[in-house]
């Protein structure tokens, strides 16, 4: 039978240094200029609420905003879902470019697709973000493809 | 002024729902007359028995590997070719009212442009893969898309009567109903005006009486019916007592006929038939196959023959309304459906990776323009034949070769990048031409079980290779002579003295196979 809950996860190597790649994705309240979808994200303490483009306000328990080990977690708390956990891990590869990783585990199994599906374009878009904050001159291609698994 | 091209699909129709193919449930007298009118194809298949990537094949004219859709969920780009943009730069008005479904519609972020197209609308003087206008509609009112919007908006008193497709879990609903607690049944008594089949008949003639005289135009209207649920207005469900409804000859009665048939088959056919195992997520993943009562089959079937009654009637009207304004002679008009729908054969409903007739074989029908019937009866991809009298066409044809005929009808030369051909105007156009195979293809991927089929039908045969997945090894096959054995009951890939033939029929099959895009596209959403 289907899976009651699932695990999904995305990753792209990002072609800029891991500290700048962190102050984008450990900054909660910047999530909606690279997550596709949000339009606007309120942060009051630990909680969280995006708005998407449809206008569904959907609060999330913010849980791990870790500089040291640049890893990001937090929990979608609305009652559509019975559990949910989003994690990023920002990885330094060691040459000025970065690995990251966004994982999805939710259930019901359905909406882990639904969300992780959509982290897949986030991280393309963060990469992009990147580029247009880069320096001048900075024109190299800001990151390789993705390669996930479902 | 040009031809003008009328599209017609239909979601989920099976080629024996048709009265011109032989149907005995549903009466279906606009298309028979166009088919009487024209040219009626035998065996037409899709690139895919699901929507978007079947969808996706009509736009592109290309197959699943090239075009990159490998599955429902995963979105057509917004650059992808399409021959809506071929045919709008040569000065053609176009228009997709209906099911487009080349994006996901589990949307909740609104991320994709197709549902957010109903609250933002197109741009001025912009087109969206070739459409300048696009209303869209899928199988009931939930969700961003423009019939879901007008309902709610206009009858919102009608709203709760629809199906609920998704359960509480959002997996495909297996929530039972009607008389008999079929899956996806329900007494849905929503006045038949408002349904959608009727809305984007009534969407479709709004747009073309919005045109000029002298326009050329291509239009896809795209109904979401017969699949399921089966919610038709309830008004019109005594058009077919489902106790007179006979069982088709795909339902073996007798379950141990169903399970020895079955077992014959690679072993995800009885996994999902005794509820062990979902591959994908195109049927309800809580119910069992093996539970479907022949009186639930028969109730099913009486309500998709209903759906299919009320398309019929609704292209009526729409083509009365293109007689109205004078094009009667100079509209082409095309009815095929994306894939099947399992009906009942071998006990299952639904759709999954089953490549047999039930899903594979489809309705297509073309009913040339009257003005455009001179030339020759058979041609060439420069110059395509024009029939000059009704015909019927035996060979096998592919959805993808819908673009390429649009092209040749609005006197385009097909773009390289379109991997079909026109289609064949009668057999020995065909032969003339070498339409000798049709492939189609599966791949799903989704939490943690994968399936992958690769598949040909020439001759008289269907040849399927599996490719190592979840529960295949890459050895498993399913060989069907349609010659002798119609309902692909008796699985020849492992018998010795069809070892040469079978042999000979994957070497071509994999001789065949379409270039693979690249990157590979992701997986975003169930459906």
């Amino acid at each position: 039978m289907t899976p009651a809950r699932a695990s999904i996860r995305r990753e792209l190597r990002i072609l800029h240094p891991a500290d700048e790649v962190w102050a984008l994705v450990g900054d909660p309240t910047r999530l909606h200029e690279w997550f596709p979808g949000v339009t606007a994200c309120e942060v009051d303490g630990d909680t969280r609420v995006i708005t998407t483009r449809s206008g569904i306000p959907m609060p999330e328990q913010l849980l791990t905003i870790d500089p040291l080990q640049r890893r990001f977690q937090y929990r979608i708390t609305a009652p559509l879902f019975k559990e949910h956990l989003g994690t990023i891990d920002v990885i330094d590869l060691g040459d000025r470019t970065s690995l990251v990783v966004y994982g999805t585990d939710a259930d019901p199994a359905t909406l882990a697709l639904v969300i992780g599906g959509a982290t897949g374009q986030a991280l393309v878009n963060l990469a992009d973000l990147l580029d247009r904050s880069a320096p001048a001159g900075h024109d190299a291609p800001s990151h390789e493809p993705a390669h996930a698994a479902t | 002024m040009g031809r003008k091209i009328l599209f017609v699909t239909t979601d989920q129709q099976r080629y024996d729902t048709l009265g011109c193919n032989g149907g005995t449930i549903a009466r279906t007298p606009v298309v028979d007359a166009l088919a009487a009118d024209g040219i009626r194809f035998e065996r037409a298949h899709p690139q895919s028995v699901v929507c978007m990537p079947s969808r996706s094949t009509m736009l592109t004219g290309q197959h699943p590997s090239t075009h990159g859709v490998w599955m429902n969920g995963v979105p057509l780009p917004v650059d992808a070719p399409s021959v809506a943009d071929v045919l709008h730069r040569s000065g053609y008005r176009t228009a997709l009212i209906g099911k487009a479904h080349f994006q996901p519609y589990l949307d909740p972020f609104l991320r994709f442009e197709e549902n957010a197209m109903s609250r933002v609308g197109l741009p001025a003087g912009r087109t969206h893969r070739g459409f300048e206008h696009m209303e869209s509609a899928t199988h009931g009112p939930a969700g961003p898309l423009h019939y879901a919007r007008w309902l709610v908006t206009e009858h919102p008193e009608a709203v709760g009567g629809f199906y609920q497709v998704l359960d509480g879990s959002l997996q495909v609903n297996d929530e039972g109903g009607g008389d008999t607690g079929a899956p996806q049944v329900k007494v849905n008594p929503i006045d038949r005006s408002w349904y959608h089949t009727d809305w984007v008949a009534d969407r479709t003639i709004g747009w073309l009486e919005s045109l000029g005289a002298e326009d050329d135009w291509f239009c896809w209207m795209s109904f979401p019916d017969p699949h399921h649920p089966w919610d038709p207005p309830q008004s019109e469900v005594g058009r077919v007592d489902w106790h007179d409804v006979p069982l088709p000859a795909g339902y073996p009665e007798r379950a141990g006929d169903r399970e020895r048939i079955i077992g014959d088959k690679p072993r995800h056919w009885r996994l999902w038939y005794d509820g062990e195992l979902v591959t994908n997520y195109e049927a309800p993943a809580r119910w069992v196959p093996a539970s479907l009562t022949a009186d639930q089959l028969r109730e099913v079937l009486a309500r998709d023959a209903v759906e299919c009654e009320l398309i019929d009637e609704a292209l009526g009207r729409v083509l009365a309304a293109i007689e109205r304004r004078g094009w009667g002679d100079d509209v082409d008009v095309i009815f095929t459906t994306d894939h099947g729908e399992l009906g009942g054969d071998y006990g299952l409903l639904f759709k999954g990776p089953y490549h047999v007739d039930a899903l594979m074989r489809l309705p297509l029908v073309w009913r040339p323009a009257r003005s455009a019937r001179t030339g020759p009866v058979t041609g060439t991809e420069a110059e395509p034949a024009m029939p000059a009298a009704p015909a019927v066409v035996t060979r096998p044809v592919g959805l993808v070769d819908l673009a390429p005929t649009f092209c040749a009808i609005a006197g385009v030369e097909a773009p390289s990048w379109m991997q079909g051909r026109s289609l064949p105007v009668s057999d020995a156009d065909a032969e003339a031409r070498g339409f000798e195979r049709v492939l189609t293809e599966w791949d799903s991927a989704i939490f943690g079980i994968d399936v992958h089929l690769r598949t040909m039908m020439r001759d008289h045969f269907v040849c399927t290779a599996y490719r190592s997945g979840t529960c295949h090894d890459g050895s498993e096959g399913e060989l069907y002579d349609l010659d002798e054995d119609p309902l692909q009951q008796v699985n020849l890939w492992d018998d010795p003295d069809r070892r040469a033939l079978r042999d000979d029929l994957v070497a071509d099959l994999e001789d065949h196979q379409p270039p693979v895009r690249s990157p590979h596209l992701l997986l975003e959403a169930p459906v």
